[in-house]
């Protein structure tokens, strides 16, 4: 049912810890990928801090959910958007940030990124392109 | 509620869900398929096995369809696929496994 | 093909309201409401930005919450077009999305 298929954007603007929007969003991420739509996440603002490396919340009584990121391929959501601009104006580069990939099964279970470095332009084109936005 | 293991009390939420997941052992697990009438065999083994790695990587219990997938390329298709899944655990193998595996209840399961 | 934008924080309190701005095309329209209304007063260190932003999208400020914090009409920046509970439910249904900038 291809014509049932909507865009669907998750746009993820918070640090992880100070709030639990970050949180609340990857929940709805990995519940919303039962419906086979066409899911896409965007990172930018402080959104960027959600994906990098080395988190350890072991002292501040909060679950590290930043290795779920890495699940997300195996609930088929291989499209991570990261604004550019963002990055730069808090110090980081794609090297700052998980690895984060998915199998690819119809190229021999290939290892994709999923992380796509965009401009603030580019990010501008991709939310104009989508049929629903949910914001976090 | 709560389960008896070798003279300790663990602690469970009212569904049978462990509440410290550091508390799981091998006897524990074994208490608790007894518990939902589970004669764990290697089978049940290995899809426990798969879910506490598959948490101890990404912090997850997967959804059932994640985990069918899985245990299709780890294990074969001749277990990784529903029906023989649902034989080894009647009631939902992302449900029953996680439990018996001492992982909370999978995101998304309802 | 337009989008809506809400706003709903001060732009004197985080980024909300200029990454809208950054991230909105041309046609789009930005509406301001709960303390994001601060942003469409006139005199304020935003008040360039958001006159030069007003010439490619519509800027919408929502009255009641501009009542309630006591900005008047004077004090608008220039460009600025105020609605109703009502005008919102009008421009949710006449743009093809709605975005929300928490």
């Amino acid at each position: 049912m291809e014509d049932d298929v909507k865009k669907f954007l998750y746009v993820n603007r918070k640090a992880p810890y100070g709030t639990i929007y970050a949180l609340e969003s990857l929940e709805v991420v990995l519940i919303g990928a039962a419906f086979d739509q066409d899911v896409s996440l965007a990172f930018l603002d402080d959104g960027v801090f959600q994906l990098t490396k080395s988190q350890d919340t072991k002292e501040i009584g909060v679950k590290n959910f930043s290795p779920t990121f890495r699940a997300l391929g195996d609930y088929e959501v291989t499209k991570l958007y990261v604004e550019k601009e963002s990055l730069d104006e808090r110090g980081l580069t794609l090297d700052d940030l998980q690895e984060i990939t998915w199998e690819d099964e119809d190229d021999d279970y290939e290892e994709k990124p999923s992380i796509r470095i965009v401009t603030r332009a580019e990010m501008a084109d991709v939310m104009a392109d989508q049929d629903v936005i949910l914001s976090f | 509620m709560e389960y008896e293991v070798n003279g300790t009390t663990i602690e469970a939420d009212e569904e049978g869900y462990i509440t410290n997941l550091g508390e799981w052992t091998n006897d524990l697990a074994g208490v608790i398929a007894t518990a939902e009438e589970i004669d764990m065999t290697e089978e049940h083994w290995a899809v426990v096995n798969f879910l506490r790695e598959y948490y101890e990587e990404y912090q997850i219990a997967p959804a059932v369809r994640v985990l069918i997938k899985s245990i299709k390329k780890s294990l074969g298709k001749e277990v990784g696929n529903n029906k023989y899944m649902y034989e080894l655990f009647p009631y939902g193998p992302a449900k029953q496994a996680c439990k018996i595996a001492g992982l909370p209840k999978p995101t998304g399961c309802i | 093909m337009a989008t809506l934008h809400t706003v709903n924080k001060s732009p004197f309190a985080n980024q909300s309201l200029l990454s809208c701005l950054a991230h909105a095309k041309d046609g789009d329209t930005v509406l301001m409401i709960e303390d994001g209304v601060y942003g469409a007063a006139s005199g304020t260190g935003l008040a360039d930005a958001m006159v030069a932003m007003a010439s490619r999208v519509a800027l919408v400020a929502l009255q009641p919450d501009l009542n309630a914090r006591g900005i008047a009409a004077a004090r608008l920046l220039d460009g600025v077009k105020t609605t109703d509970y009502a005008g919102f439910v009008e421009l949710a249904a006449s743009h093809d999305r709605t975005q929300a900038w928490l």
